[in-house]
């Protein structure tokens, strides 16, 4: 559903993304994980159509991003790291403009933006602007956003920051959900429990390249790591074992 | 796959006005705002706006009557004045496009949301080029509204004029869009957006130079003396001659002349909207081959060189004895000046456009050498206050007005801190005034003394000068504080957002004030010296001195109390 082939990203002389091979199966849930800088959201923005490749390339659904964008990104949904949303748009203004752009209208959309705003408790602030909305709200309101045009394939970036522990739980379940019925999540996270909860499949991108991928089972073996925890498996793979004397910063 | 395929598989795309729908909505989401919040600011608003729409019109309508009434050469006087002023919106329409054009193509937030969703590139472009001609453009068409009308009464364009002045401001609107927006991106695929952002600033200052260039080539003083020139047919000829021949701006006055002179002539119209047509196709061609390279470099660029260290080390003396709160955030401001090539690259215009003010001092026929009238020279004295009080206005709201905007939604960090931010106002108050004060008295001390003022002239210029400073940094501030731009993503939008037309009006009519008031008092002093007695000082001229004074110190601290008190307010 996701095919990303020798997909690379420089800035300048700086190589984000470097030779990026990875194939996401419809239905299933795929885990993207790595440290601060090694390439997530560059590869995220890439697969979404906002950053151009160096070189590689990226298809949903069979279909070339770069070659045929519009039939690719209409079966995509796209929630940012950085969410934005129009603060003078109500809730449903916004979800109603975000559903225009993907060619949808009428009842139907209204039915849909209903039970979205109902599932993720926006519903008392549907016609209210999104100025007034707290930060997880928002994070609420664009991940009904990026799921009402019903899309074949959803790409996150940090889906959970910001929720409460229901709307977590929510978004856990529906994403699940959403996968059952046959859709395809490609989730970036820090947050290991989460990807060891959630994810079918995880890849681990340190440095720009992909230094592990497969299930669980299928990395602890390749890594010799059988018995650790997905914590120390990634510390041990990033290189962040080494933990710093935190006591001394503390002290005065 | 085929291309009939593809194009099923591609969703039905959105017609125009749906992808504009959040620009729209959001304006009138504003407005509605405004009424419920505000009603006596709407009401200031609406004075102030209508006050100067009002002296505009006055003026043009009065300046056009005259030149109507002068035979032979008074209409084409007009015509030329008319060629002059679209000119120069030109220019200021050709800049402010493409600066706009870097916030709406590639730097604005809702790129994202927008980019990923399945627009084709024409609808895509169309809005944004839309968005950045309406953003661009609105307070040129403003201005223009009353210079038209006024046109229209004294040259008698009846009921369908307005309709020939929208088919030729449409297209004049429509061209420095298209290509401001065309150089833009090609700008950004040659450097990355944030260095572009630095770039504009120089091909901004570059292109105001052009202009003030070209001004002194079309020497418009020029027109005002045709005794400057060999003879009666040479003067018709300058006056017959198109300002610009190859320009937008000659074939949109030539459009409406010829519609009010009741010439069949119909190149000018032709011109527009063929040029505008071809001019759109290239724009677009442009678009769909290099916008997203584009805007893929546009995230790409980023500064690290560190630029404004030496202002430590030089004014760390002077501050040393300055608390530390207040010490941080007056080297903060200047830091973030120095270090943002959009700030203090206006400098550099600025320095341009003082220089070619003093110049054409200079070149005015009272420093020939000849001996001038010393009445004379005071009228001209007195009413260069005005020229530079306007500059010094212009200066203030690139300057100062933005000062507030800028600490953006870094606001929480200075409001939850124990910083008192009256403090912190009063800093941004003085850092914004006395370098403006320093520019001030430079310049009206420079322009007496090359135009030889008396002792008396001098004094009262500038007196005037220094309070009409005060008052106008005061102001800058406090609209700034009043209408703040948080959001924006380039800094020299926010001169030229509503918050920003309203501190002009409100700046010039304080100064027309100024100089009404004072226009007594200077009055009685010429007729003295005309009659040949010994001025005195007088209750009359004590009166309005002190008039002016009080006018300042009040326009000083009300906005500086208006301004405090919304920060104050301000929920972030």
């Amino acid at each position: 559903m996701i095919r990303l082939e020798g997909l690379t990203k420089q800035y300048g002389r700086f190589t984000a993304v470097n030779q990026l091979d990875l194939d996401v199966p419809q239905g299933e849930l795929f885990g993207f994980l790595g440290p601060n800088g090694a390439g997530k959201t560059t590869t995220l923005r890439m697969i979404a159509g906002i950053l151009q490749p160096t070189s590689g390339t990226v298809a949903i659904a069979g279909e070339d991003i770069h070659r045929n964008p519009e039939a690719a990104k209409a079966k995509l949904g796209f929630i940012p790291d950085r969410p934005y949303v129009y603060e003078k748009l109500t809730g449903a203004e916004f979800l109603r403009f975000v559903a225009a752009l993907y060619g949808q209208d009428g009842p139907a959309v209204e039915r849909r933006l209903d039970e979205l705003l109902e599932l993720f408790e926006l519903a008392p602030w549907k016609d209210e602007l999104t100025e007034s909305y707290s930060h997880g709200m928002r994070q609420k309101l664009l991940i009904s956003s990026a799921l009402v045009h019903r899309p074949e394939v959803i790409v996150v970036d940090e889906p959970l920051v910001g929720l409460d522990p229901k709307s977590a739980r929510t978004l856990k379940d529906l994403l699940r959900a959403f996968v059952r019925k046959g859709g395809t999540v490609l989730m970036s996270t820090h947050t290991l429990e989460i990807a060891e909860e959630m994810c079918d499949r995880v890849a681990i991108i340190h440095g720009g390249r992909l230094i592990a991928s497969g299930t669980m089972e299928e990395i602890h073996r390749e890594t010799a790591t059988e018995g650790l925890t997905l914590e120390r498996l990634f510390l041990r793979l990033t290189g962040g074992e080494v933990v710093s004397e935190l006591g001394g910063i503390l002290d005065d | 796959m085929t291309e009939a395929a593809r194009a099923l598989a591609a969703p039905p795309q959105p017609p125009l006005w749906t992808l504009l729908t959040p620009k729209w909505r959001t304006a009138l989401a504003r407005v509605r705002q405004e009424q419920s919040g505000a009603g006596a600011r709407v009401l200031l608003l609406a004075l102030v706006g209508f006050g100067f729409w009002s002296a505009l019109f006055g003026i043009s309508y009065r300046v056009l009557k005259y030149f109507k009434g002068v035979p032979e050469i008074g209409v084409l006087v007009a015509a030329k004045f008319l060629g002059v002023i679209l000119l120069a919106f030109l220019g200021v329409l050709l800049l402010s496009n493409i600066i706009t054009a870097l916030s709406t193509f590639f730097l604005a937030k809702d790129l994202d949301l927008v980019v990923s969703a399945p627009i084709d590139w024409l609808r895509f472009y169309l809005a944004k080029l839309a968005e950045t001609a309406v953003h661009s453009s609105w307070m040129v068409a403003l201005l223009a509204v009353p210079i038209f009308t006024a046109y229209g009464m004294v040259f008698e364009g009846g009921w369908l004029y307005p309709m020939v002045v929208l088919a030729a401001v449409v297209p004049f609107l429509l061209l420095p869009a298209i290509l401001g927006s065309a150089i833009t991106l090609m700008l950004v695929n040659i450097f990355p957006a944030r260095r572009t952002r630095d770039l504009l600033s120089l091909v901004a200052v570059a292109a105001a130079g052009g202009v003030v260039l070209l001004f002194r080539l079309i020497r418009p003083e020029q027109l005002a003396r045709p005794e400057g020139f060999r003879n009666l047919l040479d003067y018709f000829t300058v006056l017959r001659g198109p300002t610009s021949p190859l320009l937008p701006s000659q074939w949109a006055a030539d459009m409406v002349m010829n519609w009010l002179l009741l010439i069949a002539d119909p190149l000018p119209i032709v011109m527009l909207w063929t040029t505008a047509g071809a001019l759109g196709v290239v724009g677009s061609a442009l678009h769909q081959r290099f916008y997203l390279s584009g805007f893929s470099k546009a995230q790409e660029g980023k500064d690290t060189f560190v630029r404004g260290g030496g202002w430590e080390r030089a004014l760390g003396p002077f501050l040393r004895r300055v608390e530390p709160a207040r010490r941080e955030f007056i080297l903060k401001d200047l830091r973030l000046f120095f270090r943002d090539t959009t700030q203090w690259s206006q400098l550099i215009l600025l320095g341009v456009l003082l220089a070619v003010y003093v110049f054409n001092i200079q070149t005015l026929q009272l420093c020939s050498g000849e001996r001038v009238p010393v009445f004379l020279v005071t009228l001209i004295v007195f009413l260069n206050q005005g020229l530079a009080g306007f500059v010094l206005a212009a200066i203030a709201a690139r300057f100062i007005f933005p000062a507030i905007s800028l600490e953006g939604r870094e606001l929480w960090l200075l409001k939850s801190s124990p910083l008192n931010l009256e403090a912190l106002f009063w800093s941004k108050y003085w850092i914004g005034t006395l370098p403006l004060l320093g520019v001030a008295l430079v310049l009206t001390v420079v322009t007496n003394t090359l135009l030889e003022a008396n002792a008396f002239i001098m004094l009262v210029s500038v007196l005037t000068i220094a309070y009409f400073t005060l008052a106008v940094s005061a102001l800058a501030l406090g609209l700034g504080a009043l209408f703040p731009q948080f959001g924006t993503e380039n800094v020299a939008q926010i001169p030229t957002s509503f918050g920003g037309l309203v501190f002009m009006m409100t700046s010039l009519s304080l100064l027309a004030l100024i100089l009404v008031i004072e226009a007594v008092p200077v009055a009685a002093y010429l007729r003295q010296l005309s009659r040949g007695e010994t001025p005195v000082v007088g209750v009359e001229m004590i009166a309005a001195f002190g008039a002016v004074m009080a006018i300042c110190v009040i326009t000083t601290l009300l906005p500086l109390r208006i301004g405090l008190a919304r920060i104050r307010e301000l929920e972030l």
